[in-house]
This record gives C-alpha cells, structure tokens and sequence, in this order.
C-alpha cells in the first residue's frame, strides 16, 4: 500500500512538472520562452511549442504504457511473467512512426532556419565587436562608434545596496535601432569568443576573433530589450549585459544626430584645463567602470593576471609610460585609446597616480592626452 | 594462478587482478565523483541567490571547468572501466582481462592525472578556468600559465582511457569462453564493445587537440589563432568530433547496465535483443557525424546547419527503439522493486525527459534560443546524472553482493533511491524554466528574474549530495555488516556471473563455464 | 595458450595502429582539411587566396552590387586602421580598387597582420581578390601610416539573392612572431634616417584621402 501510495505520488509530481508551462507565474517565477518581438522570434516560439507538444505526447504514450505496467505486472499481485521477446512487427512499428514524427518536425523547421538566413539588404548596418568584457557598436557608414558597458554599481553585486530591476542587465549606452527596420548586424572579437544574444530578437551570433558573422532583425515593437552574452569569456562573462533600445524612426533620426555631435563636443571638451579635485571626481568614475573590474576597487588587482595599480612601476614611473598603457594598452591589457574620451583618460590616470598610497602629486589635462596621441 | 591476492599495499601497487583493479577504479571514482560534487555544491551556494557571496567570479569559473572535467574524467568513465574490469571476464566466462599488467597500468597512471589537474589549484593563476569544453582562443592565449598542467593532464587520462578500451576490446574478441557467440553476450559487453571502440576512435582525438594547444600555446604554431592562418572555430570541430563520441562513451555502457537489471527484476527475458544491438551500434555510428549541432550559433552556412539538424534528429529513431524495448521488457513481467530497479526505471523515464530536451535542442532555429543557456545545462544533466550516474548507482547495488558476497539493506538503499531522485528533480527540472526564461549557463552572478528557480536547484543539489553520503554508508555497511548473500542474488538473475560463488573467488573461470549456462537472455 | 596470446597481440597491435591513425588524423588531416572545405564551401567566410583569372571578364553592366568594407582591430593592436571608403557599388565583373589606412602610433617597429573574412557565406566563392594586403604582413615604423590597396572582382554568377557583400579585416599584432620583418624595417629607417628622407607610403594612393568617413571616438581628424 505504502509503495503504492508512492508510486503515485511520483506520477503526479512527473505530470505536475509537464504541466506547469500551461501555468502562467509571475515574476521570478518565469517558465517558458520569451514569444519575442519581431516574426522571427514568434515562429521560434510557436516551433518550440509545438515539438515540447509533441514530446509531452509521446511522453504520456510512453510512461504512461510505464506505469501501467508498473502497476498490472507486478510481482505481488500474484501476475506470471510471460516470456515473449521479440516481434518484428512492433520492431518495425516503432523505428516509422518516430521517422515519420520527425520528419514532421524537420520541415517547419528547415523553413524557419530558411527565413533567418535571408541575405535581402538591410536599412542599418551595426557592426558588434566584443571585448573582454564590453560590447562596441559601431553604425557602419555613419560616423557613430561607441563601447556599451553594464552599468550595475559594484555596491548592488557585493549586496550592499538593493539590487535594481535590471540588475546585471542594464548598460551605461544602449545600442538604439528604430522599429520596423531591418537591422543587420556584423558580430565580431576583438580577443575570444563571446556571443551576442538578445532573446526578445531570438538573435544569437557567436563573435569570434578574426571572422564576422552576420545575423538580423526587424523589431515590430517599440521597448527596451535585453540580453547578456552567452559564451564563457572570461572572468567577467557574467557581467557584459546587452540593451537594446528599439525607438520610432524620427527618434532615431534625433539620437544618431545627437550622438554625431557628441563627438564634436568631445572634441571642445578636450581643449578645457581642469582642477584637480575634478579630474579625480571623475578619475574614480572612470576608474570604477572601466578598471575596477580587474585592477579591483581598492586598487589592488588579482596578481599575477590583474596587476596591482597600488605601488606599481608604471603609475609610480614617467608618465609617458603611463599615457602609452592606459592608450596603447600591452601586457594583456587592452588600449582604451578609442574607448575613453581625452577627459576620461586624462582623469583616470590622475586618479591612478594620486589614489590607492599613490603620491604623484601630478595633474594630466586632457590636451597631454591629445598630445601624446597625435605625437606619437 | 590459484594463488590469493597477495598481502598489504603491493597487493593493490602491482595487482594484476581483474577484480582488484575494478575495485580500485570503482573506488577511484567514487571519490572523484565527490570532489566533482563538492566542486557543484560551490557553484550551487554562490548561485543560491543573485550577488556575489561566496568567490569571486574567476575562482566560480574554476569551479565550473573543474566540476566537468573531473566528473566526465574522473567519476563516470573510471566507474564504467571499473565495472568493465570486473564483469566482462565473468560475463564472457574468461579467467581475467586479456593485458593484465597494461590494466595495472591503466589504472595507476589516473591518479597521476588528477593529482596533476588538480594541484593548478595551488599555483599562480589557478585551476583551469576556460570551461570543460576549453575553447581557443580562451584556453590558449587567454589562458592562465597552468593550462600546460591541464593539457598534460588530460593527455595521461587519455592514455588511460585507451589502454583501458583496447584491453577490453583485446578480452572480449579474444578470451570468450567457448560457446559463448558474440550473439550471446549479455548487452553490457556488447554495449562496451562498442564503447571500447568509440573511446579508441575519439580519445586520440582528444590528444591531438590539447597537443595542438601545446603547440600554440608554447612552440609558436597557429592552428587555432586567426592571427597566424588557424582558426578558432577549427579547435570547436575537432574537439566536439571528440566531443560528441564522448557522450556516448557516457551513456551505452549505461544502456548495457539497464538491460540486465530491468530483465531480471521484471523476470522476463529482454525484448529484442538483437535491436538493442543494432541501435547501439547506430547510435555509435551516429556520434561521428552530428558533432557540429553544438556549434549550431557559429555561423555555419544554411547547408551545414541543415545536414546536421538532420543528422542529430535521426539519434531519436535508435534511442527510441531502446526505450520503447526496456518498457516492452517490463510490460507482462512478473516485477519487483529492488534497489537496482528502482534506479533503472528512473533512468528510463528521465533519460527520456533528457531525449525529448536534446529533441528539442537538436531543431537548429530553436536552438539559438537554447544554445548555451541553462536549458542545455538542464539537458545534459538530464541525460547523464539519471543516464551514467543513476546507471552506476544501479549496477553497483546490483553486482555489490557478487562482489563482497553481503546484501546490503534494502530500506537504506530504497531511502537512498528517493532521495537521490528528489535530490535530481529538484536541481535540474528548474534547469529547464530558469534556461527558457533566459539564464545564460556559467554564470557567477544573475538578474533577481530567475532567482526563485535558482534557489529551487540550490536546495536540491544539496538534497542529491547528502543522498550520495547515505550511499557510502550503505555500500561500506554491506562490506562490514550486510548479510549473506546467495551466489543467485536475484531472483531472475541469468548469466554466467550468477553461476560463480558470492563472493566471487578470487579468480573465477580459470577452467571454461560449461555451454548450457550460456543461454542469450 | 600462445596461441591466444599471439592473437592478443594482434588484435593490441591493430588497436595502437587505430590510435596513432586517429591522432595523426586529428593533428595533420583535419586542420588541412578543415581549411579546405572552409575554401571549397566558403565556410566561416573564409575568402579565397590571389585570383589569377584565365580569361577577361565580362562586366554585367545590368546588375548593381553593394560591396561593404569593415575594419577591426584585434585586443592590442593599437594601429589606426580604417576603409577609405565604407561602401562602393560595382557591377560584376568589373575590376575595383579600394585603399584602407593604416597607422602605427606607437613608438616602435610593429607588423601587422589583417585576417579577412566575408558575409553571406555564399558570397566568398564569387568575390576574387586580385591584389591584397591580406596576402602579406605589414611592417610600420614609429608613427608610419600606409594605404593599403585592395583589388578586386566581383563574379558574374554570385548568386541573385546576394546583393550586399561586406567583407571585414580584423588586424592583428604578430611582431612577436615577425622578428625578421622587424629587423629589416629596423634597417631599412635607418637608411631612410641616413639619407634625410622622408617615410613614404607604401602604395601610392590613387584617391585623395580626405574623403574618409569612419568611426566616433577617433579624435585626430577633428582636433
């Protein structure tokens, strides 16, 4: 009775869990696939339903032949065991009929795979380099280029403060396309693997160093919609989130101008001579985003990989050396010549030559940056 | 030859002995598979809820690239060696493996291997870090100094996983007793037959790739680095060439375990046989040509996704003749349900929850929603913690009274079974909804969207770590304190392992086993 | 007794065959074999090598096609490098020349190496490359800047379907492997630095440069 008892209730469990898709949670408690935006990501949805429909289907023939079984042939019901071992009948029976379900499956499947390698010209083109652990968009033929890093304060991943709604999923820029466009993008590395993948789009494109993949998108919506990366990459795999802003056309007109003249405004920026406690306000701003991630909040690093900026030969030494690494980058480090603006740079390596037991006692305006770049 | 086993620590040094070396590797694994489960139960704390609490993101991901390689090179294959080396001689009526002094081999160098891997953990740079499938360029020039530690270490498991196939394959060619046809042979040797082979085809493979790394990484070749003429998605071909045997390797001597124990408690004879047979080998034959549906979001061209969607949805046909055979045996048997098939029956319903989500992972559109998020953790572990562990777990309460001639208690090894089926539901059903909602895999630290799955998965992998503690108990209160056991055990035992005393003598068949007891079943 | 030894051994002898087979097949087959059906199906958009055509083209006047250029640079490579221009329409079978501009910034010798790489995939087999500086490493001096030309035909027979082709060079930095390459540079400025003359590009522009449109965040150009 007790072993019974048992048994239905592991049949129940097993059928509860097939169930729960149909079953509608709230947040936290999300169960299925996201239908998407655009018509792509709806026909993926609606394919996945439909073999998940036909698993369930087979599943209930097949456990359920189980527990019947289970439960008729058993060995205290007093049953004999009969003694039949073959029959090629059945045999044959079940290698067709999964042939067939399967070939079922294979042709909506060959259509959609069909649909989202569609080559037809596209409005934008985005080109999408991955770093270690950062994303750059750069809107080919335009002349927009910028690096979208995640934006979740340290304070928020050491839970010292709540974490927000779009924890690990939010960007300082987001990448911006306007709707019913459709949007081309170029996946690339600049160092290893990464991918990019946004599930609202169903678009995920491995970027690999030296070789462009291409996949697109024309999203039907407009909305916010994220996405993270999806290839090991690294320490920081888990923090290079992807936003995606997908806004009305004349929005679009609006930011792509806005972002040109960013550029410009840079440019003017650079030529300003700042104080000290400026640059260092936005040195640990600079600092934070951009560093902390390897060389550590307090400056220390994780030697050997993430050398110490505390004490080192390089911010403690002629700052020509220091321009060249921080611009340059070198010893595994990355440039971040065309990541950080002239300001930025300028403050962070203020910031790195007067903090952490540091005591340079040095200021390095924007225009040394300049300088150094146009003089090398 | 009619000598004891000799006395003291050489006994086991410089064993020649089929049935000690299968104690040794299935010890062997026994503690690795909980190395590798303390390793998951570090990255199952630090994932318990979003933030980072317990390590830091690049120890998470040694933690993560360590779990998988000492569970797929330390755990399930020395265990499914091990219970090679201890029943195909007595299945197949022979005296012993047919290259004792290379079996010794096979099984010393592998602590070596581990002792190797492992001890990256106290150097500078760590442990690998690069996942266990340890792509270039992350593996090779991103890779911390104590990658070469790695490499050599994976080379030496992959000697020994050589030696160990060929041994196997050398026995079960060479030393069946007479009468015993090779379409005689109970499944479990067929299935490592075929296994032997496939290890042989593939670890090589194996070796090539991570000497390629080698080269790379230290001589200044290019093969995987676009700089120079190679290319990164060259290492991801070759290593899921390796790769997707692989996983077969993990799962045909599974089915071999399976098709002896769901005989003998439904106490009918297998349904169809020579099938299981031909399946296996198709499945084999398959494995070599699907491996690229893990490279599905590479970028391969609408021609190469086609062939290989095709291809991996074909496995569904054998798979399924295999599963529609095992309930076919049970169904008008006379059952019971001891512990082995309590584990049995489990392995059938969710190693076919693990073939519909393979299913489902193998239609290439889909896919690109699946490819590397938690659906494909679920998957995998759906298909090999029921499919190889719960397997071995089977065996191992099924053949245990064989080998130490003691039952163990039926209540605990019950208890065990439900707690450990728990413990694996509840850790990787929420796989599947955290995957679908959008949890990419190996990750340190994620949005509060998932948190409640990832709590769920948590708590239960602690439930499926604790069951495996009862197991020690259970196994080494069997060898101390289990009752008698009976040279039959079962029942509905049949084959010639049955036909020796329990505990089996030291060396069993040195004279063949008469034909009659040879009946296929 | 020997003789099932004997078999033993037979039977361990052709398994060490199979794995020694199997591991030269992995190291010495399958990364030529790769390439070669990566060059055959255009796989990973790997475009094909120099193109020595047999026969003049006829050019298809009747059929436009948008042939885009991307450049990017691999981590730690601190080189300028950008297309002259991002886009041009040619008509199949025409010979095109287009430039793009390299500088080395830094304050040594470095060589460079620019890996192409091509979407649609079934666009590579059509796009014939008849002179590129892909073909070879680029060695710039301190603060040198070169143009690099590219000359190419697009196939009459690309497909229909294909009417954009973007191709893409991802620069990388293999000084460490070039050591020659530098040592010849190396001397070749002190030459230059002896003789009072100026460094000159290495191909000789046949456009002017100003026209160039490309990327944000470069502030040279503006300042």
């Amino acid at each position: 009775m007790l072993i019974t008892c048992k048994r239905s209730l592991a049949l129940l469990f097993a059928t509860s869990l097939m169930l729960l898709p149909a079953i509608g949670f709230a947040d936290g408690w999300q169960l299925n696939m996201t239908e998407g935006v655009t018509s792509i990501s709806k026909e993926v949805y609606k394919l996945h339903m439909t073999v998940f429909y036909i698993c369930c289907v087979i599943g209930v023939v097949v456990f359920g032949a189980m527990f019947v079984s289970m439960f008729l042939h058993r060995k205290s019901r007093g049953v004999k065991a009969s003694n039949f071992h073959e029959s090629v009948v059945l045999e044959l029976l079940w290698t067709i009929v999964p042939a067939l379900i399967l070939i079922v499956i294979a042709i909506p499947s060959t259509t959609l795979l069909k649909k989202i390698y569609n080559t037809d010209d596209a409005e934008i083109d985005i080109l999408i380099t991955a770093h270690q652990w950062k994303w750059q968009y750069e809107y080919l033929g335009e002349d927009v280029s910028f690096f979208s890093i995640s934006s979740t304060p340290p304070s928020q991943i050491n839970n010292e403060e709540e974490k927000g709604e779009h924890y690990l999923l939010e960007v300082d820029k987001p990448l911006v396309i306007p709707v019913g466009t459709k949007v081309r993008f170029l996946v690339t590395a600049g160092d290893v693997i990464h991918s990019w993948w946004v599930p609202d789009l169903a678009v995920k494109r491995d970027a690999i160093p030296g070789y462009t993949n291409e996949a697109w998108t024309q999203v039907e919506q407009e909305g916010v919609y994220r996405g993270q990366c999806a290839e090991l990459c690294g320490k920081d795999h888990g923090f290079m989130p992807i936003e995606v802003h997908v806004v009305s056309k004349a929005k679009y007109a609006e930011w792509i101008g806005a972002k040109k003249d960013e550029v410009l405004a840079i440019a003017e920026a650079s030529k300003k001579v700042l104080e000290l406690d400026e640059l260092m306000a936005t040195g640990e701003e600079v600092y934070n985003t951009n560093c902390a991630s390897c060389h550590q909040a307090d400056g220390k690093g994780l030697p050997p990989t993430f050398p110490a900026i505390a004490g080192s030969a390089i911010a403690m030494g002629e700052l020509s050396g220091h321009l060249n690494r921080v611009i340059n980058g070198g010893a595994g480090m990355p440039p971040f010549g065309e990541q950080l603006t002239p300001v930025e740079a300028a403050a962070v390596i203020t910031f790195q030559r007067n903090s952490f037991g540091n005591d340079m006692g040095q200021l390095v305006q924007p225009i040394d940056v300049v300088t150094f770049k146009q003089g090398q | 030859m009619a000598h004891g086993p000799a006395k003291g620590i050489s006994r086991w040094l410089f064993t020649t002995n089929h049935k000690d070396i299968g104690s040794m590797y299935l010890w062997f694994s026994f503690a690795m598979f909980l190395l590798g489960g303390t390793f998951a139960l570090v990255i199952r704390m630090e994932l318990f809820q979003p933030g980072l609490q317990i390590v830091e993101p690049n120890f998470f991901n040694q933690m993560t690239t360590m779990h998988g390689l000492v569970m797929v090179f330390g755990a399930v294959m020395p265990a499914f060696v091990g219970l090679a080396n201890w029943m195909i001689p007595m299945m197949i009526g022979a005296p012993d493996m047919a290259l004792p002094r290379m079996n010794n081999w096979s099984f010393w160098i592998l602590p070596f291997a581990f002792a190797l891997l492992v001890s990256t953990f106290f150097m500078d740079g760590g442990a690998p870090n690069f996942g266990w499938t340890f792509y270039a360029p992350l593996s090779t020039t991103y890779a911390p100094d104590t990658v070469t530690f790695f490499i050599f270490g994976v080379h030496i498991m992959g000697a020994s996983s050589i030696m160990g196939a060929i041994n196997i394959v050398a026995t079960i060619l060479n030393l069946r007793a007479p009468g015993m046809t090779l379409m005689k042979m109970p499944l479990f040797v067929w299935t490592w037959l075929i296994t032997a082979y496939l290890l042989i085809a593939v670890m090589p493979v194996l070796a090539g790739v991570v000497t390629m790394m080698l080269m790379d990484i230290h001589f200044g070749t290019s093969f995987f680095e676009a700089a120079g003429g190679g290319d990164p998605v060259l290492f991801q071909h070759v290593f899921w060439f390796f790769g997707h045997p692989e996983v077969y390797i993990m799962i045909l001597p599974a089915f071999g375990i399976v098709s002896a124990i769901i005989p003998t408690f439904a106490r009918k004879p297998l349904f169809g046989y020579s099938s299981m047979v031909y399946a296996s080998a198709s499945i084999a034959f398959l494995s070599f040509i699907v491996w690229a549906h893990h490279m599905f979001t590479v970028g391969m061209p609408l021609f190469g996704e086609l062939v290989f969607m095709y291809a991996t949805m074909l496995i569904a046909v054998p798979t399924g003749v295999k599963v529609f055979n095992w309930v076919t045996t049970m169904w008008q048997g006379a059952m019971t349900f001891e512990t082995p098939m309590l584990f049995s029956i489990a392995f059938v319903i969710l190693f076919t929850i693990g073939g519909f989500s393979g299913l489902m992972l193998a239609i290439a559109p889909v896919d690109f929603q699946y490819h590397d998020t938690y659906f494909v953790v679920a998957h995998f572990h759906y298909v090999l913690v029921p499919g190889a562990i719960f397997s071995i777990t089977a065996a191992v309460y099924y053949w245990l009274p064989k080998w130490t001639g003691k039952m163990y208690d039926e209540t605990l090894g019950k208890t065990h079974f439900w707690l450990a089926f728990i413990g694996l539901n509840v850790t990787f059903f929420p796989m599947h909804f955290s995957g679908l909602a959008g949890m990419p895999r190996r990750i340190p630290d994620y949005n509060p969207l998932w948190a409640d799955w990832n709590m769920i998965s948590s708590i239960g992998a602690f439930l499926f770590g604790g069951a495996q503690i009862l197991f020690l108990y259970i196994v080494i209160r069997a060898i101390v304190s289990g009752k008698k056991a009976t040279d039959r055990v079962w029942e509905g035992s049949h084959g010639l392992e049955w036909t020796v005393p329990s505990p089996a003598p030291y060396h069993t068949f040195t004279t063949p086993p008469p034909k009659e007891d040879m009946q296929s079943y | 007794m020997a003789a099932e030894q004997k078999k033993t051994k037979h039977i361990l002898i052709k398994l060490l065959g199979l794995v020694v087979a199997m591991f030269v097949f992995a190291i010495w087959v399958m990364p030529p074999l790769y390439n070669l059906i990566c060059d055959v199906a255009g796989l990973n958009g790997k475009t094909q090598g120099q193109y020595v055509s047999a026969v003049a083209a006829e050019v298809d006047t009747s059929r436009w096609v948008k042939v885009q250029f991307v450049a990017v640079n691999n981590e730690g490579m601190p080189w300028e490098f950008q297309p002259n221009e991002f886009s041009i329409k040619v008509h199949p079978g025409e010979a095109t020349v287009t430039h793009f501009v390299a500088k080395n910034p830094t304050d040594s010798i470095m060589v460079g190496q620019a890996v192409p790489s091509m979407v649609p995939s079934n666009a590579t087999n059509y796009f014939h490359k008849t002179e590129c500086f892909c073909f070879n490493k680029q060695t710039l001096g301190p603060g040198e800047e070169a143009e690099l030309g590219l000359r190419f035909i697009v196939d009459q027979d690309l497909p229909k379907a294909v009417k954009t082709i973007t191709l893409s060079y991802s620069l990388f930095d293999v000084t460490d492997m070039s050591d020659s390459d530098v040592e010849s540079k190396e001397q070749e400025l002190q030459a230059l630095h002896t003789n009072e003359l100026s460094i000159l590009t290495e191909f000789v522009p046949d456009k002017p440069r100003n026209n160039y449109i490309h990327v944000a965040n470069r502030m040279q150009p503006l300042i």
